[in-house]
């Protein structure tokens, strides 16, 4: 019912657009105003003004979206190199935010400003060296900046240096779910491809490689300790997927036939997070709208999504990591059985 | 030069044997470059009015998740039998949307349309320098849409693996049911679209080197032809590696082999497939991928320095730069293909200088944009509808390039790739800049592609609905980037966290609605004015440019006697001393000019 009014209105609206289209095309006719070629100072007027509207429309807008819609985006990162690009993507945002308050207000402002209104005249400039080397220049100071620190970021994430071993940490990518295996207790993984994939042995694991007997196989959740390093390993069963926990500012992509890799040190545990100011709004917001829909109310977890178009039910494919303390982490491990113990 | 090929006696004589043409010779088989500008353009806007459609039933279903619509019954069948669309055919509706946006509109539809009437009309040249390729180069475009709309109907749905079709998703037909015949014929569609693409390439590139008018140096050129020239070289230089990348593709689903594939187990059946790396596909892919982006945008940045100049009645500032920058981007975004994969897990070193190469972009870029603005400053602005879209694309870009500083910078990409960030800024950036360049050129060369006049006053509405529905569309998106939600999901409810975003999507589908009714005003008025509207006058925008000094009826050889001579360069516009706002390139210099000019 809902939709046939909503067509029934578009078709209204339609109609009532096409008789004023008419409209105003007779009565230019009577008035014998041209409706073709350079407008008239009438409509520089008018347009320009409108352009100065659409500023006003556009800051207005801008700052509605980040009052209403800026306390949604991504809490506080849960990871210790997650700080750090939050601070860059933070610097950077407010580095184009000023960009973009400066040259768009240029733009409309002179639009409006120099409108062909009557009497005037445009004057011949044809170039400015002097100007153009400052615009080539200040952009590319800032540049260089943002280059630097980001490369320097970039290196510091993926050739990490850690005080200890990272715990060695395989996420599997399957149409359509999340598989990980814990290393063991010798931290290694044992060789794995999808020929041997069979029975429980779901990741495909070589039986006949001794690292492999002690890796603990997980689905739906993992937990990982808090303040530990964590190497995560990446492979994919069919087609590319990519292990994205944006709470973590992480994401790598799952190639099949590659192993892909990223290491992070998580710094708040789940417990923390749910406390933490920003993602209690965010938290009773969402249950708000979801008690009004009659769901189950939400609590907040690290979820790790798929960020790579994989098929039908990409939109669905989850796992949620569980930060701990350290002992609450050994103790979990404890109660998981090992690959050996499985098959 | 070349052009004394085209002497006026074989002018005439051309012409004459055109008296005998018959319908097919002059619709349908055309050697003329202004026929095969139309051909480009219709067959770009019908497809850019699927690809258009596609789009406002897949936000439908984003702001509304779920819920039965009977519009999508209608259009989808059997892929939404009860009214809620069938989450493969929101990929296959993304996948043919970004498809047919990408390189049947703002490639073909774009650059074919304004490169064939705009080079020969504009450096003074009676044609193409080969009108049969040129032919030939439409049809392969016309054939490969005509595949791209079949593949629509096939049983199991259009291709679906995304507009960049990564293997093994799109190569293995048990991994989707749009990677079996709507991925074959998505890849046939391709393989035409690129050939038609090489061909008007070539031909682009020859008639600006070789054919251009008496006095034309390259510096002379009008910025629309630079534009053209460089996307042209482009394309040539980059739509191969694509042709490459489909060909391995197609042998790996038809012929067994592994260059991309390795270690599969799909639906329960191990492949033996091994040694290949879907890796090595993303590198040919986005070779070309990059370029394109520019083979897209360069143009409507043409057209825009184009209108901008002419209707600001002042010349398009720093004339030089702007040819250098055109240059400077096209040669960057040769070496800067990888930030498309800083999370592929290849070489983090490649990443660093991926990220220097990619964010360089922003210097020419900047230089660009602020050229623009000081075009208009001090200006006497004329806002027909082509100036309007103009300063909107200058809008845009400059909205759209700044979060590219955000996504060029590897360490930050980790974290957007793949979200609505990314979504918003390619479409605000490469989309709207370039739909909007091309609504400016189709409002402002209209009277050269059908003599006759659009409506100004639908112009405006058209302008004014669009621009604001466009960036109600896609400004909100940031935010659901930022707030890290996935591009390509069929639906966010999978995920409570994501459920205080439901209320930007119902506004970017409110503003998506929106636009495309807005369009409905387009398309009245090019239809209506195509048929009905006032007879052009010789130069209705009292321009420089050659396109204007042609008979307003179209003739074969575009000029009835000699070719002009060209004096000056295009941009003239108020200059002190001339009797009027414009002096054409036709006018000799005075012998003041003759010291002072910098050309």
């Amino acid at each position: 019912m809902m939709t046939l009014i909503g067509i029934v209105t578009i078709l209204l609206v339609l109609l009532v657009a096409w008789q004023l289209i008419r409209i105003a095309e007779l009565s230019a006719e009577i008035k014998k105003e041209n409706l073709t070629g350079l407008p008239n100072v009438k409509e520089n007027d008018v347009q320009g003004k409108l352009l100065f509207g659409f500023l006003i429309f556009l800051m207005a807008g801008f700052l509605y979206t980040v009052v209403a819609w800026g306390p949604k985006v991504l809490p506080t990162p849960a990871s210790v190199h997650g700080e750090k690009t939050e601070f860059l993507f933070y610097l950077s945002l407010g580095i184009i935010t000023a960009a973009f308050l400066i040259t768009q207000p240029i733009l409309f402002y002179f639009s409006y400003k120099y409108r062909g209104i009557k009497g005037r005249k445009a004057s011949y400039m044809e170039h400015n060296n002097k100007l153009e080397l400052i615009w080539t220049l200040v952009p590319g100071a800032v540049l260089v900046l943002l280059i630097s620190y980001g490369l320097a970021t970039w290196v510091r994430i993926m050739n990490p240096k850690f005080d200890e071993d990272p715990i060695v940490i395989e996420l599997y990518a399957k149409q359509f779910g999340w598989t990980a295996r814990i290393a063991g207790e010798d931290n290694k993984l044992g060789y794995a491809n999808a020929r041997y994939i069979e029975d429980v042995n779901i990741l495909g694991i070589d039986k006949n490689d001794p690292n492999g007997l002690d890796d603990i196989v997980v689905q739906n959740l993992i937990k990982i300790p808090v303040n530990k390093p964590i190497k995560l390993k990446m492979r994919s069963q069919d087609v590319i997927h990519s292990a994205y926990l944006p709470h973590f500012r992480l994401q790598m992509n799952c190639v099949p036939g590659a192993i892909t890799e990223f290491s992070f040190i998580p710094n708040k545990t789940t417990a923390e997070m749910r406390n933490d100011p920003m993602v209690v709004r965010q938290v009773s917001e969402i249950n708000n709208i979801r008690t009004a829909k009659g769901e189950d109310p939400y609590e907040f977890n690290y979820i790790l999504l798929c960020n790579k178009i994989c098929g039908s039910a990409h939109y669905n494919m989850q796992m949620v990591f569980e930060v701990v303390s350290e002992e609450e982490y050994k103790d979990w491990l404890k109660e998981q059985k090992t690959f050996a113990q499985s098959i | 030069m070349a052009n004394d090929v085209l002497t006026p006696e074989v002018a005439h004589h051309t012409e004459h044997h055109h008296h005998k043409e018959t319908f097919w010779t002059k619709y349908v088989f055309s050697m003329d470059h202004k026929m095969i500008a139309r051909q480009f353009l219709i067959t770009g806007i019908v497809m850019g009015t699927i690809g258009m459609l596609m789009s406002i039933l897949f936000r439908l279903q984003l702001a509304w998740p779920e819920q039965p619509f009977p519009i999508l019954k209608f259009f989808l069948g059997k892929w939404a039998s009860e009214g809620v669309m069938d989450p493969s055919m929101y990929l296959a509706l993304v996948t043919i949307h970004g498809t047919i946006m990408v390189f049947f509109v703002l490639t073909a539809g774009l650059s074919g349309t304004f490169s064939n009437l705009l080079i020969p009309l504009q450096i003074g040249a009676r044609d193409m320098a080969s009108g049969f390729l040129n032919m030939l180069s439409y049809w392969f475009f016309f054939a490969s849409s005509l595949v791209m709309v079949i593949s629509l109907f096939v049983p199991d749905g259009p291709a679906a693996a995304g507009w960049t079709v990564y293997p093994p998703l799109s190569a293995l037909p048990q991994a989707m049911p749009g990677s079996g015949t709507g991925m074959t014929l998505w890849l046939v569609s391709m393989t035409l679209f690129i050939v038609s693409s090489l061909l008007g390439g070539i031909n682009y590139i020859v008639t600006v080197l070789n054919m251009r008018t008496k006095g034309m140096s390259m510096t002379r050129l009008p910025l629309t032809i630079w534009a053209f020239f460089v996307t042209a070289i482009l394309g040539v230089l980059s739509f191969p590696v694509l042709l490459s990348a489909a060909l391995l593709l197609l042998f790996d689903r038809s012929l067994g082999t592994s260059f991309y594939l390795s270690d599969i187990m799909i639906q329960g059946e191990v492949l033996s497939n091994t040694g290949g790396s879907p890796i090595l596909y993303e590198h040919l892919f986005w070779f070309l991928g990059h370029p394109e982006v520019y083979i897209i945008l360069l143009p409507a940045l043409g057209i825009t320095s184009e209108v901008i100049s002419t209707m600001s009645r002042k010349p398009i500032f720093g004339y030089r730069a702007m040819v250098g920058s055109i240059l400077a981007i096209a040669f960057l975004s040769f070496i800067v293909w990888g930030h498309h994969m800083f999370v592929t897990g290849m070489n983090p070193f490649l990443g660093s200088v991926f990220t220097f190469t990619t964010l360089l972009i922003a210097i020419p870029s900047a230089v660009k944009a602020f050229n623009y603005l000081t075009t208009l400053w001090k200006g006497n602005l004329q806002f027909s509808p082509a100036m309007l879209f103009s300063i909107g694309l200058v809008s845009t870009f400059i909205t759209g390039g700044l979060t590219g500083i955000i996504l060029g910078n590897s360490a930050l990409d980790i974290n957007v790739h793949d979200t609505y960030f990314v979504v918003a800024h390619f479409h605000i950036v490469m989309g709207l800049s370039a739909i909007f360049g091309m609504f400016a050129g189709i409002y402002h060369w209209f009277p050269k592609l059908f003599t006759r006049m659009m409506n100004r006053k639908l112009g405006y509405w058209h302008f004014w609905l669009t621009f604001i529905s466009a960036y109600g569309v896609f400004f909100p998106m940031h935010f659901l980037g930022m707030s890290g939600l996935p591009r390509r999901y069929y639906t966010n409810t999978a995920f409570p966290m994501f459920d205080n975003l439901a209320d930007i999507n119902v506004v970017i589908s409110v503003f998506a609605i929106a636009g495309g009714i807005a369009q409905l005003i387009f398309f009245y008025n090019f239809i209506y004015s195509a048929f009905r509207g006032p007879k052009a006058p010789q130069n209705p925008w009292k321009s420089n440019t050659l396109e204007w000094t042609t008979p307003v009826e179209h003739i074969h050889g575009n000029w009835p006697g000699e070719i002009p001579t060209v004096h000056r360069w295009a941009y003239d516009y108020s200059k002190p001393g001339a009797p009027e706002d414009f002096v054409p390139q036709t006018v000799p210099l005075s012998d003041e000019e003759k010291n002072t000019f910098h050309n």
